[in-house]
């Protein structure tokens, strides 16, 4: 089924869509359109042009690849799916994920991945192959962020403020320097075999999206970030 | 350790001609205040533990025990004041920052205690309930400009989804989490049975109470605990909460000791993990912002469902009403400065924020004046703690009322404001499962449906004294009141003339 979203507004387009039989859609022309893929159930999507804001929220059970650039809060408190951008994501890409999986060729914007958790087998995933803005998974509970930094050159791809509040989860950076800058709730250390082990899945699905040949990917080292604590709360306060 | 500064601030008097030694206390007691002592065949006390929460002085058979306020006292300085001064013991010995329970203590005024309503005398006769017919059922949601007919006189145009409450009068939102399984069953099947809302608070929904969706709000916070689109479609409304009267401007923190199995299930979190709430929802700067939120829960729900957006009454809260309105919620709900909370600091929960009165004044009249009015429902909440509080409310301007604290207190609660340290016990306030089950939960249903029932009975005598047989008729009606003891500035934010006027 290919729908065409030429002058169609949002609300009018995610109506044919949800109505849409087929197992597989094709929206064409899209231009801006908000929450596409949100409240449908079951679908392989595919999609040409430049999504509006909100792709995918509380995303369930659908993959939709994007053949062009994302907006803002791609994937906001997504369940399960896949998402595929062959192109670069806005701001607050993956908010408060929990489930599923992001993957991005080019840059993210800020706030990625803030507030990304897991939940027994959902483990979400979001990886970014291009640089990514400030506050990268702030008050990150679960499910791992990996920045790949392709083009970042000998700068680390991350922002600032990189993980405050971070109280679960893993972030793994391909950074030619340490990234700095880094809350005291959070520690780096240079990745050892075992991330390594945990990351390379991820690599190869990143280059198997993208084409991309994974040599590349392996002239800088990765780094990774993890939390301090469990409870990085749990001394601020002290009750009566 | 050094000295302990902390004198304990009750005393545990116990009539030993009463006690019989049965230990009910000592077994009752969560903080492990009682004790017995073999030797000397007695029951003791350590009173530097306890809550002054009642439950010993509620359960002990022979009405043997009483708590007391401690008559010992610094040297009285009425600017430094004895808790002023224990509280800066406290930060000193602890290093940290106060966290407290339940709604702000403080001696600030209370504006529905000067305010008074009007009865009709000789003209315009009052109705009696009893006689009549009293219309207390209310619709929440954005109200249509004009409405279109067929021949037949049957409506065409289509409205906007609607909660329909039978009393103007809802459970305000409340975690399961910081309160037990038993106290949500109860608010669940409370609401149910009266025919209004409980509301999930940011916690998620167990799959055990999906029964009750009709009568449930689902709440969607900054963290989005539990939140996914089965979560979306149970209830018959969902909330996005930007803020919360006790704690205006923060967010929350469930610590992962309460994160126990089936609350793990429910926010949908790893047992033992922390939850936070972030302060503000990362992905909401501005109304634009929100705008989207709200449109994407209506995406999710094919608009079938009203969005509230709830709110901490601050000093702006109106021209933030009036964005909400534009944000395409259908429902605001505004929550007072003395609102509760299972925990926030001290410091927030006492000094941030406006009372609930002057806000409410102040939002539903911009909203008029701006001709926004119908487009949104209010709901208030932050101590509305009768009956009359509600009637008041509603000739303010609201569409109906959330009530947390007064339905906490229907369920047994004592105000000891304990709750952030999880032992509450009347099993309230708590996950430890020993505790949970002092709560019965057809008791406390019981119990609130009680409430809501002796109240809307009280709202109909009220409206009738008026003259007034409808909320509708009471909603906004301003000249139903009068203050007493009020500035002239104060008079007019609320909109009312001064008794005698």
């Amino acid at each position: 089924m290919i729908i065409d979203a030429t002058n169609k507004y949002y609300k009018q387009l995610n109506e044919e869509i949800k109505h849409t039989q087929t197992h597989d859609i094709t929206v064409k022309n899209v231009l801006g359109q908000r929450y596409i893929g949100t409240g449908v159930k079951d679908k392989k999507m595919t999609v040409y042009g430049t999504p509006g804001n909100a792709m995918g929220a509380y995303l369930d059970n659908i993959d939709i690849e994007v053949f062009g650039n994302v907006q803002d809060a791609v994937g906001d408190t997504m369940n399960d799916g896949h998402i595929v951008v062959h192109g670069k994501a806005g701001d607050t890409l993956g908010y408060a994920m929990r489930g599923g999986s992001i993957y991005v060729k080019g840059d993210a914007g800020y706030r990625v991945g803030i507030h990304m958790k897991a939940y027994q087998d959902k483990q979400p995933v979001i990886v970014v192959g291009g640089c990514v803005g400030s506050f990268l998974g702030e008050y990150q509970a679960g499910g791992t962020i990996l920045v790949l930094g392709l083009g970042s050159q000998d700068s680390s791809p991350i922002g600032n403020y990189c993980g405050t509040g971070m109280h679960g989860g893993n972030m793994y950076i391909r950074s030619a320097v340490k990234p700095e800058f880094l809350p005291p709730q959070v520690s780096i250390e240079l990745c050892d075999s075992k991330d390594m082990a945990v990351i390379q899945p991820l690599i190869d699905q990143f280059c198997e999206y993208f084409d991309i040949k994974e040599d590349i990917l392996r002239d800088k080292p990765y780094y990774h970030i993890f939390p301090n604590a469990d409870n990085p709360y749990k001394s601020l306060y002290t009750s009566y | 350790m050094g000295i302990q500064y902390l004198y304990p601030e009750f005393e545990v008097h116990r009539n030993f001609d009463r006690c019989i030694k049965c230990r009910v206390c000592e077994r009752q007691c969560s903080e492990q205040v009682h004790y017995y002592d073999e030797e000397d065949d007695i029951m003791r006390a350590d009173e530097s533990k306890c809550v002054d929460c009642q439950r010993c002085v509620t359960m002990c058979p022979t009405r043997a025990l009483k708590i007391v306020k401690t008559e010992n006292t610094f040297r009285p300085n009425e600017n430094w004041h004895q808790n002023t001064i224990e509280e800066i013991y406290r930060q000193a010995t602890t290093g940290g920052a106060l966290l407290s329970s339940m709604g702000n203590p403080k001696d600030y005024p209370s504006y529905w205690d000067r305010i008074l309503l009007n009865a009709s005398q000789v003209t315009n006769p009052s109705i009696d309930p009893l006689r009549e017919p009293m219309e207390t059922r209310v619709f929440l949601g954005k109200k249509p400009h004009d409405l279109e007919f067929d021949s037949h006189g049957e409506l065409i145009s289509k409205l906007p989804p609607q909660i329909e409450l039978e009393v103007p009068v809802m459970f305000s939102a409340m975690s399961f989490g910081a309160i037990s399984e038993n106290a949500h069953k109860s608010l669940a099947r409370a609401a149910t049975a009266c025919g209004t809302c409980y509301n999930t608070g940011e916690g998620g929904l167990n799959k055990s109470l999906y029964p009750y969706g009709p009568n449930t709000i689902v709440q969607v916070a900054s963290g989005r605990f539990g939140v996914h689109e089965d979560y979306l479609k149970a209830g018959c409304a969902i909330e996005i909460k930007m803020g919360q009267g006790a704690k205006p401007g923060i967010g929350g923190h469930l610590p992962g000791r309460k994160i126990g199995p089936k609350v793990a299930e429910t926010r949908m979190i790893p047992e033992g993990s922390d939850a936070i709430s972030p302060a503000p929802h990362h992905d909401i700067y501005s109304i634009e912002d929100l705008r989207q939120l709200v449109y994407s829960l209506k995406e999710a729900t094919n608009y079938e469902k009203p969005v509230i957006v709830k709110i901490a009454a601050v000093h702006n809260v109106a021209a933030i009403a009036s964005g909400i309105a534009r944000s395409g919620a259908d429902i605001i709900a505004i929550d007072g400065f003395r609102g509760g909370t299972g925990a926030a600091p001290t410091r927030i929960r006492d000094n941030v924020g406006i009372p609930i009165e002057l806000a409410l004044a102040a939002v539903d009249q911009r909203l008029r004046d701006e001709k926004i009015r119908n487009d949104i429902s209010i709901v208030v909440g932050g101590s509305i703690r009768s009956s009359a509080d509600v009637v008041k409310a509603i000739a303010l301007g609201a569409d109906a009322c959330y009530i947390g604290t007064a339905a906490l207190i229907a369920l047994g609660c004592h105000l000891c404001r304990q709750c952030s340290r999880g032992l509450c016990n009347w099993g309230i306030a708590t996950q430890r499962e020993d505790l949970c089950r002092r709560l019965n939960p057809d008791i406390g249903t019981e119990h609130l449906v009680n409430l809501l029932t002796a109240w809307n009975n009280e709202i109909k005598e009220m409206m009738g004294g008026m003259g007034i047989n409808s909320i509708e008729a009471l909603r906004g009606n301003r000249l139903m009141l009068r203050g007493v003891g009020m500035t002239e500035k104060e008079l007019e934010i609320l909109g009312i003339k001064h008794a005698g006027e």
